[in-house]
């Protein structure tokens, strides 16, 4: 039996806001609605947003959702977050935003607040007019076809999210939990997306104080050694904790720096790499350019 | 959490007061090992014969033709790998697209040992056609595996006939009849099966300890390999408490075969939910069916989500939606049958016991029809789209 919060169970046992709306117009107000899901992937979720439009605030909202108890609880949530809220607002709310009001998602069930968010989007662009965005067209390439599951929504799940195992990326996605086929191209796409930037921390997260480097004046060694400390400590450690790893700085000499990977990290050897060049590119960006990453 | 009402007997059984009375003095003051060459563990011995006995007169078979195993996977396992020692120059098995996991497994790891699998179709009402089966044997199939009853929808499959066709190709004939042991009569005597799995959880027996019948005279190569308990067959001393068990949980379940309450309290909650719930189908064949079983679908709701509020009020059942499963996929057998999605997402499978009480059927028959209509209100799938959502469906297909 799933361990679900508290709170969810609060949400699914007595949901808030739940039904269709009445789309009769009143003078200044629009009622529209985004879908996202099918019965056939097993949840479908259907918004209504009531927007003024003089302020773009959202007056009301309301869901109508097929699916299992953290699929209503997350719908339910997300009524509740973006009440009140302007349009530009509401944008912002992310899934990981549904996942904490709830008091968090067993991980499998973390794609029902994907479903939160996305239904959300659905709902803003077709009050705006807009196409929807790229990560919910299927204009890049389909990696998982059992549930219709583009590139671009990976990268951005990876990106968002922090990602970096291919069973994160079925959870978040529901990519790859049909047939399976596509579990190489899941983690060569995450090893992709890793290596073109990393996986930011989550715009929830307490503000990222950024290690400023003047690049002009060359760095002495305790500068360096100061600055990696900083940025590992900051942003490197706790995602690799969480996931019961860990780096060290091992030593520094000239653009040359030595990493010990520790505890799960250093199960595999791909995941080392991965990490190896993630750390790398997030250490050139805040640090010095020239460096280069060495794991011990 | 208010008092349960067990219907998920499917799953596992409640293990019958009976059965722990006649296990307990084996926990306590019979702890002799059978093998030893004193009389305190002598006496364990004949308990063994004993519990053997039991269970083969439940299967109508002779107590030598008992192999004691820790659980069916091990039994299916067992008899798989057996089955194929004895005919190693054969490299074709058939078994069916419905099978429990430790039949699919084995064979989708045997494929990837060189073997080759034909995985048998079955209708939309979850039955075999034995022209598919009989088009597929060959000189070469050394086996035929598959289930006696299905443990999702609890359809039957005809083992008399898939068992003569088999033999007459010359293919070992094994059957898991976990689901179906101590809930319909079988004679092995007459039935033509080589090799046939049993699980004492599932007969009120506790979880493990299980049983392989082996027909006399089959060349029988052990998977678990040791010591000589078992007649060499199984090495491991034996879980004495637990054989003991299945023997008295036998016992117990040749007096209860053929007593119409366990079906007579399905019927009334099938019947019951067919009538008070719009939109609900029954999945699996009604005739070909263990008498202690119903697969429902609910349309336009999700199963985990009726499961969590049945579970509210203390109602035990289990779904084959996807969302109750590990995988993101609903069950492999109500997808075998073509169920359409609509239904699929939305089955529950109550499965009922001789302990059953008619208040309990009555108590689901109250609060489901609110559950479902609760649920159906959130949903953004109704009747009126039901049109509209087959066409999907359609399309999906032709993709």
């Amino acid at each position: 039996m799933w361990d679900y919060s508290e709170k969810v169970l609060d949400l699914f046992y007595h949901p808030k806001n739940q039904g269709p709306m009445d789309p009769t117009p009143e003078p200044g107000i629009r009622v529209v609605t985004g879908d996202v899901g099918s019965i056939t992937c097993g949840d479908a979720l259907r918004l209504y947003l009531k927007v003024e439009e003089a302020t773009e605030r959202i007056l009301a909202a309301s869901f109508q959702t097929f699916g299992c108890t953290s699929a209503i609880a997350s719908s339910s949530a997300l009524t509740e977050l973006i009440t009140g809220l302007t349009l530009d607002q509401a944008l912002k709310i992310t899934n990981r935003d549904i996942a904490d009001y709830l008091g968090g998602l067993p991980p499998a069930k973390m794609h029902c607040s994907v479903m939160g968010q996305e239904a959300l989007e659905a709902a803003i662009y077709r009050y705006r007019g807009i196409p929807l965005p790229v990560h919910t067209d299927d204009d890049s390439a389909l990696i998982c076809s059992c549930f219709g599951i583009s590139e671009s929504k990976i990268r951005r799940l990876v990106r968002e999210n922090h990602l970096t195992t291919v069973e994160e990326v079925t959870a978040y996605s529901k990519a790859g939990g049909g047939c399976g086929s596509c579990l190489a191209d899941i983690e060569d796409l995450i090893a992709t997306v890793l290596a073109e930037g990393g996986s930011e921390r989550p715009s929830v997260a307490e503000p990222r104080d950024p290690v400023q480097v003047k690049t002009s004046a060359p760095l002495t060694t305790l500068q360096k050694i100061a600055h990696i400390q900083t940025v590992l400590e900051q942003q490197v450690r706790p995602l690799l904790i969480a996931d019961g790893g860990d780096v060290e700085l091992y030593d520094v000499d000239g653009d040359q720096v030595w990493l010990r990977l520790k505890g799960a990290c250093t199960s595999c050897a791909s995941s080392q790499d991965t990490l190896k060049l993630a750390i790398e590119t997030r250490l050139r960006e805040q640090v010095w350019p020239q460096l280069t990453v060495h794991a011990v | 959490m208010p008092s349960v009402i067990y219907l998920d007997n499917n799953a596992t059984t409640a293990v019958d007061p009976l059965v722990l009375e006649a296990m307990l003095p084996y926990l306590k003051e019979f702890y002799g090992n059978p093998s030893s060459m004193h009389s305190f563990g002598g006496q364990v011995g004949k308990a063994l014969s004993q519990a053997r006995e039991q269970v083969a007169a439940l299967l109508g078979c002779e107590p030598s033709e008992i192999l004691f195993t820790s659980c069916g996977s091990e039994g299916n396992n067992t008899a798989i790998r057996a089955a194929l020692a004895a005919q190693p120059e054969k490299r074709h098995i058939i078994t069916t697209q419905v099978e429990h996991a430790s039949v699919l497994n084995p064979c989708k790891h045997l494929e990837k040992q060189g073997y080759h699998v034909t995985y048998l179709s079955v209708d939309e009402q979850g039955c075999l056609d034995l022209l598919e089966l009989e088009a597929a044997l060959t000189g070469d199939t050394a086996l035929v595996t598959l289930m006696a009853a299905n443990n999702e929808t609890g359809v039957l499959f005809p083992i008399e006939q898939v068992g003569s066709l088999a033999h007459d190709y010359g293919a070992i004939v094994h059957v898991d009849a976990v689901q179906a042991v101590g809930k319909i009569p079988l004679d092995l005597h007459q039935l033509p099966v080589d090799l046939l799995t049993l699980s004492g959880h599932k007969l009120h027996a506790p979880k493990g300890i299980g049983a392989l019948y082996v027909r006399r005279g089959f060349r029988f190569r052990p998977l678990l390999i040791g010591g000589h308990q078992e007649k060499g067959r199984r090495a491991g001393t034996e879980n004495v408490p637990g054989i003991v068990a299945l023997g008295k949980a036998a016992e117990l379940a040749q007096t209860y075969l053929g007593d119409p309450h366990e079906q007579q309290l399905r019927d009334a909650l099938e019947i019951g939910l067919l009538q008070r719930i719009p939109d609900t189908q029954v999945n699996g064949h009604l005739l070909h069916r263990l008498p202690n079983t119903t697969n429902l679908g609910f349309k336009f709701v999700e199963g985990e989500a009726i499961l969590f509020w049945l579970n509210k009020y203390g109602i035990c059942a289990s779904s084959g939606s996807a969302c109750t499963s590990g995988s993101l996929e609903p069950s492999h057998v109500l997808r075998a049958m073509h169920l359409p999605y609509t239904v699929l997402h939305g089955s529950i499978r109550f499965s009922l016991s001789r302990f059953t009480q008619a208040a309990e059927v009555e108590r689901v028959l109250e609060v489901l029809p609110g559950i479902i209509s609760h649920l159906r209100a959130i949903s953004p799938f109704s009747h009126e789209e039901e049109d509209w959502l087959q066409q999907q469906e359609r399309e999906l297909v032709l993709r």
